[in-house]
């Protein structure tokens, strides 16, 4: 199985919650897709407890879980980071150069799209189109959109983030 | 709610909305004036949710409640100009809008009571300093907008808003009549499915409607998956009510009392007007038990997708609100006659659904009067790429590629050639400079090799490489190939592997005869229309730009300069004053020389990122196609 090499960090409470929320959508019918929507804004991601735990309260097989989790590119089998950069590989912003941004960014972060840096700090998501095409090329980092972004830009962006972390520490 | 109370919400806001679109109109608006701020996905990215606030603040502030309207509306389509914000009656069309300018539209227009020109949309100025109207502006001149026709006029998060724009009169109207004869309204109309392949919507109705069954659905597919498609979520997001509407419509015409709504998870702010609509509904009872008194009942669910393309078709759809991995199953038997949790199932696109509502209002000769022969009505397309007024435009079936490129769109930025429109995304196909006159609609867009699509509209300019445009199509359909059938699975991930060879510089003319076969091969043997029209990228471009491919193979040049293997970067040593630069900026330490001799890239080191062109003060480093 495919899944993050980062411990799991989830807490007795958090378990709670996903249990009671299983209980609940159990009952209806094609509960297994709300059921990952609901454990990764949980979580932030499904690791293989996670999918373990929902396999057995909806009483399905965890190949089944699995399945479903590596199906649809919005559920996540690796945590994200602190910052979680999105990069727009939509047609618009591709023609205007987003395959570039999306280079660097893999090239500083040493991280492949949907992947998060050791220290929790980036992850990296190349998306589909997040519908500003009159921005284009268009990257994001926590919902903040950078329009009109060039190749050059990207090690500003994220020294700007990476600033403030080392301002906060120190 | 009945008749009686819809007629007097009707009433009480018809003239203020109306007052949003006549321009410089007389009116009987009970404001002054009403701002109107965009809050569509483009613009809410470019911050108008605080721009709105500052406004809101700032009314209160210089005691404007009361004479001034301030509304959040969906897209106004040119998002080029985003954040954008109009102000009636005169119809000021403020673009780029950014925070700071705030008060001084304020108090130079909403207290001054003269537009602040210069914020204005340069267009809507003419040379004498006058400010002409919106709807001449070349953007919006050639539209027709019916399927948007609330989008950027209503308040989306305001039932009584879309009442007022006639809202659920359709509905009305639809259950005062018997079935079959809105069935045949809709046939007769001519509306085909906007989400793709285009079958007629009436005839699918029929199918729902003569399927014998205790329960019957309807479902609305709201899966936009095209990279580069915002048509549907900007309907969702400027006027949710007239999908809920519709989907009322259909139901009580088929015989179903349940719908679902499959939307996009990326779409949040569609998602959450969708639920605020729904909410409004089922409050005032427009959805739930005996809808207004005619003994209906109907409400609907959101299921939310969690991003796979498959799902937009429609049986994986149907199996992915079941819950489970969404795979496409052979048909038939239709979703008409098993569907959703084996029962008849009704499924349109949001688009189609925004259609239906001013069809059963108007009638179905209205809308066929518009478009051409065999495609009526109107179609949304998603304008970008490499083109000045970036949006959302509505325009009739027919009109032609040129007028949507040069007129509405405004041409290519920085005085480029037009080189290709991509229509129909990743299923669809590039249309060459030499079909620009192709006048647009389902067949028309068959019989060259593309697609209508769901209303991507990507323009390309010279800088774009049509090998490299087809190899991101394909990577993006191996990427989202669900995998249940090998000729998709297996073929495309080849095809995709074929196209690296020919970017690589390392195909043979040999290899292009293989791909073409392949491509017919997966054509014909894949189970889903995402399969079968996967090869529809590569195709179009090896029909209309063999030449560039064969540029590849045979000269071993990426004329568009593109292709990283087939390029190289050279410093002039003329131009060269050795001053250094470039080689500190390189990342991958392939520039050698001494201070103030002429510098050199090593090939072997050089990783063309391009930085040292960017850096370079004298225009000395050039990037040059094909390989030494």
């Amino acid at each position: 199985m495919k899944g993050s090499n980062l411990p799991f960090q989830g807490t007795v409470e958090q378990e709670r919650q996903l249990r009671d929320k299983l209980a609940e959508l159990k009952p209806q019918g094609g509960a297994l897709m709300p059921a990952l929507q609901y454990a990764q804004e949980l979580y932030g991601y499904l690791p293989y407890e996670v999918q373990k735990i929902i396999a057995e309260e909806l009483n399905v097989t965890l190949s089944d879980v699995y399945g479903v989790a590596t199906f649809y590119s919005q559920f996540s089998l690796f945590p994200k980071g602190k910052y979680q950069i999105g990069i727009c590989l939509g047609t618009a912003c591709y023609v205007n150069g987003s395959g570039e941004i999306y280079d660097k960014l893999r090239n500083i972060l040493g991280i492949e799209s949907g992947e998060c840096t050791l220290d929790r700090m980036f992850s990296l998501d190349a998306t589909r189109c997040v519908g500003c095409c009159g921005m284009a090329p268009v990257m994001t980092v926590n919902g903040d959109v950078y329009g009109k972004v060039k190749a050059d830009d990207v090690e500003g962006i994220l020294s700007k983030y990476s600033a403030k972390e080392s301002k906060n520490n120190g | 709610m009945d008749e009686k109370t819809l007629r007097k919400i009707k009433e009480r806001l018809g003239s203020d909305i109306a007052a949003r679109q006549a321009h410089l109109a007389k009116q009987n608006a009970r404001f002054e004036r009403q701002v109107l701020v965009c809050g569509g996905s483009g613009c809410s990215s470019g911050n108008s949710k605080k721009i709105y606030d500052e406004f809101a603040r700032e009314i209160k502030e210089k005691s404007l409640i009361g004479k001034v309207n301030l509304v959040m509306t969906g897209c106004f389509g040119l998002c080029a100009l985003g954040p954008v914000v109009i102000i009636y009656p005169e119809g000021s069309f403020y673009a780029n809008v950014k925070l700071e300018h705030v008060e001084e539209i304020v108090d130079g227009h909403l207290v001054g009571g003269k537009p602040v020109k210069q914020l204005l949309y340069k267009e809507t100025v003419n040379e004498n300093g006058e400010i002409t109207p919106l709807a001449d502006t070349d953007f919006y001149r050639k539209q027709s907008r019916l399927a948007l026709r609330n989008c950027g006029v209503i308040d989306p998060e305001n039932i009584e808003e879309y009442i007022a724009r006639d809202g659920y009169f359709a509905l009305l109207k639809a259950l005062n009549m018997p079935r079959g004869k809105i069935i045949e309204e809709v046939s007769d109309s001519g509306l085909r499915g906007r989400g793709g392949a285009g079958f007629l919507t009436g005839r699918k109705w029929k199918f729902t409607y003569d399927a014998q069954s205790d329960v019957k659905y309807v479902a609305c597919n709201a899966d936009e998956g095209d990279p580069g498609a915002f048509m549907d979520r900007s309907v969702l997001e400027g006027d949710p009510h007239v999908v809920l509407e519709a989907m009322s419509i259909a139901a009580y015409a088929v015989g179903a009392n349940h719908g679902f709504i499959y939307v996009r998870a990326e779409y949040p702010v569609a998602v959450h007007r969708l639920q605020v609509a729904i909410k409004q509904s089922r409050e005032v009872g427009l959805l739930g038990k005996n809808i207004l008194n005619k003994n209906f009942d109907f409400d609907i669910e959101i299921r939310l997708g969690a991003g796979a393309f498959v799902c937009g078709e429609e049986t994986a759809l149907m199996t992915s609100i079941e819950g489970k991995r969404g795979e496409p199953r052979p048909r038939p038997p239709f979703p008409a006659v098993k569907g959703l949790r084996g029962k008849p199932t009704l499924l349109n696109n949001v688009e189609t659904y925004a259609n239906i509502p001013q069809i059963i209002l108007n009638g179905s000769k209205w809308f066929s009067s518009v478009g051409t022969e065999k495609s009526k009505g109107t179609k949304v397309f998603a304008l970008g790429g490499k083109i000045h007024n970036t949006g959302l435009v509505e325009v009739p079936m027919g009109t032609s590629l040129r007028e949507i490129v040069y007129e509405i769109g405004g041409g290519i930025p920085q005085g480029k050639a037009f080189k290709a429109a991509q229509t129909g995304g990743p299923s669809g196909g590039c249309i060459p400079a030499e079909l620009i006159d192709t006048e647009i609609d389902y067949e028309s867009l068959q019989s060259i090799g593309s697609m209508m699509g769901s209303g991507g509209l990507i323009v390309m300019d010279e800088d774009n490489c049509m090998v490299d445009i087809a190899k991101f199509f394909l990577e993006f359909t191996v990427d989202e190939s669900c995998g249940k059938c090998t000729p998709c699975r297996v073929g495309t991930k080849r095809l995709y592997e074929m196209l690296c060879k020919i970017t690589d510089g390392k195909a043979t003319l040999e290899d292009l005869d293989k791909m073409e076969e392949l491509c017919h091969y997966i054509q014909d043997n894949s189970l889903c229309g995402l399969g079968q029209s996967a090869p529809n990228p590569v195709l179009s471009t090896l029909k209309y730009y063999r030449k560039e491919y064969e540029a590849h193979i045979v000269d071993k040049v990426c004329p568009a300069g593109v292709c990283k293997s087939l390029i190289r970067y050279e410093i002039d040593p003329d131009k060269c004053i050795g001053c250094n630069l470039c080689a500190r900026n390189c990342s991958a330490n392939a520039i050698r020389g001494t201070v103030k001799k002429p510098h050199v890239i090593d090939p072997e080191a050089c990783i063309k990122c391009g930085i040292c062109e960017t850096v370079c003060r004298f225009k000395a480093i050039k990037k040059v196609g094909g390989k030494k």
